[in-house]
């Protein structure tokens, strides 16, 4: 039976100076590199294939076969792109794992690299977050300096250049094909596919791009095989992955476990929901996945099991609300966020979001009637699946979710003509003022 | 203020590290702001030659993101989470205060220069709520009252420290940290803040782990 919590990639975070290379490598950083530069390319991506890692950026997409879809006969570069650009609300995995263990990454980098036979690399940080930066940018460096990078490394004859790029501010890059298009200094929009990147990417050249986490990942699993990973997590979920908790816990923060875990045992090992409260609502994956409510404690974070519970699994960013929230306020600010971060490119997105924002405000205020509600869904089947890319499709979960479970907190709303809740209370420092 | 040959040939070296130059252009805008403290017309000019490319392409691009700033920031941009749990938790209440306090509205800057205020999206610090951001340094589990005071002393010039960092620099220092030239505060600051640690805590104390390697066949 495998433990409750499995800290792989969040092992060393507690350790004296854990981002240094001296640090990383006094645990057996970067001898990962050695195993998988004495295997063929081709073998480490059948190594990735069989552990059955799955995208960690949301998707849930088979890392190796993504790699297998390079075309290796085509003559232009190959290229690997790591998104960094960790910004769906929610989400917060990314971003400390590259503060505290940067070279994890770095050492990841290579090996996927190496597999895809790419020479050149990009790490795509969202701008915002310049410590992150700072520590991206020195591991990076000191690999070159200890030979892990640039040419013939470690005496295989294989070289790898790595650029880490800072991104401007936009939630739209974290789409990957927005993203090639920031790495190519243009504005941010999605490109129609197909072609996909693994055929037509970065440079119209064969690219994978895939999430930090997932790339971190990669030398646990050519350091201690397939068989260890997919020992852990559920038959078409394996492995770890962290789950972030925020919100309304005793204990918010970063958990690493097997994929299948339970809410219910995460708020466990989180100290409960705050003292004198319920759970409310929670999002599985971020703001773009459906939100779940009490019933669903119980259901399997992996893949399979969110995806039954009619959300998605998404980036495990569990953010957790209690009964002192109101649901309206909240999906009244996510859709504020879609509208704001629409890259303009779509019309059902571009517009739909503006008038998704317009009823609602309505609503939150006790304006308008319940007809309305149906007027928010029937906008949200405009929306959804007709844009290029998932924001729009993440843009309607909240609306949508949130009617199916609190259609009649939207009512309160108009029958009381204004919000019945106090903001206040649920605040962090809520319960906590000296009363006079 | 004009850019110099030292300035331009910075902005040539950001666009050498990539395959197709024009892959430089969002570096290069981190560094025009760092030099001239906004998007300025000679640094979109400037940018456009470098590249062969339009201005108008490079002032597309300007202002699509929305770290690039076309009005002069203050030396410190304070930044207020607003996403739904932050807003939730307390930013709501934070940026509230601090509009009041500072006497500026989104996206303005202080009579002295110092400030910018802006409400900001989702940082991915969320276990951290409320989250602020300076200079795009992580500032931790906020409260009104550490806002004030946080803003005061940056406002008084005294040394200020990220929860999860270094010191404070300068918007324009941070900037060219952005552009791809590293200061030296790497090393400064916690591998990681209490929040992200926590699981790790838990796993330590019921002597929980990840399988061995090599176990998992036997079974």
């Amino acid at each position: 039976m495998t433990d409750t919590l499995t800290p792989v990639l969040t092992d060393n975070w507690g350790d004296e100076r854990a981002w240094t290379l001296a640090a990383y490598e006094a645990r057996g950083g970067y001898r990962a590199l050695d195993k998988a530069f004495a295997m063929a390319p081709d073998a480490v991506i059948e190594e990735v294939k069989e552990s059955g890692l799955r995208g960690r950026g949301g998707a849930g997409f088979p890392t190796g076969m993504k790699w297998g879809f390079i075309p290796q006969d085509n003559p232009k570069p190959k290229y690997l792109v790591v998104n960094a650009d960790e910004s769906e609300p929610g989400t917060c995995k990314d971003i400390p794992l590259m503060m505290a263990s940067p070279h994890t990454l770095v050492e990841g980098v290579i090996i996927s690299s190496y597999a895809i036979r790419a020479n050149k690399a990009f790490i795509y940080i969202r701008g915002e977050v310049l410590h992150v930066i700072r520590r991206v940018q020195r591991a990076v460096q000191e690999a070159y300096l200890a030979g892990h990078l640039g040419t013939n490394i470690h005496g295989s004859g294989y070289d790898l250049d790595i650029v880490v790029h800072a991104g401007a501010g936009a939630y739209i890059c974290g789409e990957e094909t927005a993203l090639l298009e920031g790495l190519e200094g243009r504005r941010g929009q999605p490109r129609l596919r197909p072609p996909f990147p693994a055929v037509a990417g970065l440079y119209a050249s064969p690219t994978v791009i895939n999430n930090v986490e997932s790339i971190a990942s990669v030398p646990s699993i050519i350091a201690n095989g397939r068989g260890w990973f997919s020992s852990m997590g559920t038959e078409k979920s394996k492995g770890y992955g962290i789950f972030s908790l925020s919100g309304h816990v005793q204990k918010p923060g970063q958990y690493e476990a097997p994929l299948g875990i339970t809410l219910r045992t995460l708020i466990d090992l989180a100290g409960g929901i705050r003292e004198g409260h319920e759970l409310k609502f929670w999002t599985p994956g971020g703001s773009s996945t459906p939100l779940l409510t009490a019933e669903h404690l119980d259901v399997p974070l992996d893949f399979e099991g969110v995806g039954a519970a009619g959300s998605m699994l998404g980036t495990r960013a569990l953010q957790i609300f209690d009964d002192s929230t109101c649901v309206v306020r909240a999906v009244l600010r996510w859709t504020e966020f879609y509208k704001h971060e629409s890259c303009g490119k779509c019309t059902p997105c571009r517009e739909g979001t503006w008038w998704l924002v317009q009823v609602l405000a309505a609503l939150e205020k006790g304006e308008g009637t319940e007809e309305d509600l149906d007027l928010l869904l029937d906008q949200c089947d405009n929306i959804l699946g007709r844009s290029f890319c998932a924001l729009a499709d993440g843009a309607v979960s909240p609306v949508a979710s949130s009617i199916q479970y609190f259609r009649d907190e939207y009512i309160a709303h108009l029958t009381q003509g204004g919000c019945p809740f106090d903001p206040a209370r649920s605040t962090a420092w809520a319960g906590q003022e000296v009363t006079a | 203020m004009t850019l110099t040959q030292e300035n331009l040939s910075e902005l040539r070296e950001i666009a050498a590290r990539y395959p197709e130059a024009r892959s430089g252009l969002l570096p290069m805008l981190h560094l025009v702001q760092s030099i001239e403290g906004r998007i300025t017309p000679e640094g979109i000019e400037v940018c456009a030659e470098i590249l062969d490319i339009s201005a108008a392409e490079v002032s597309g691009v300007a202002t699509f993101y929305t770290m690039y700033k076309r009005r002069p920031v203050g030396d410190y941009h304070v930044g207020v989470c607003t996403n739904t749990l932050c807003a939730v938790m307390g930013g709501d209440a934070i940026f509230d205060k601090l509009k009041c306090h500072l006497d500026v509205g989104n996206d303005e800057t202080t009579e002295d220069g110092k400030i910018t205020l802006e409400h900001v999206e989702c940082n991915a610090a969320c276990d951290y709520a409320p989250v602020m951001m300076v200079n795009w340094e992580f500032m931790d589990n906020m409260t009104p009252e550490s806002a004030v005071e946080l803003v005061d002393d940056l406002r008084e010039g005294k040394e200020v420290r990220s929860t999860r960092g270094p010191r404070i620099v300068t918007w324009r220092e941070a900037e060219r940290v952005l552009a791809g030239f590293p200061d030296d505060l790497a090393d400064e600051g916690p591998a990681a803040g209490p929040a992200s640690l926590v699981g790790l805590e838990i796993a330590r104390e019921n002597g929980w782990t990840a399988p061995e390697a090599g176990q998992e066949e036997s079974k």
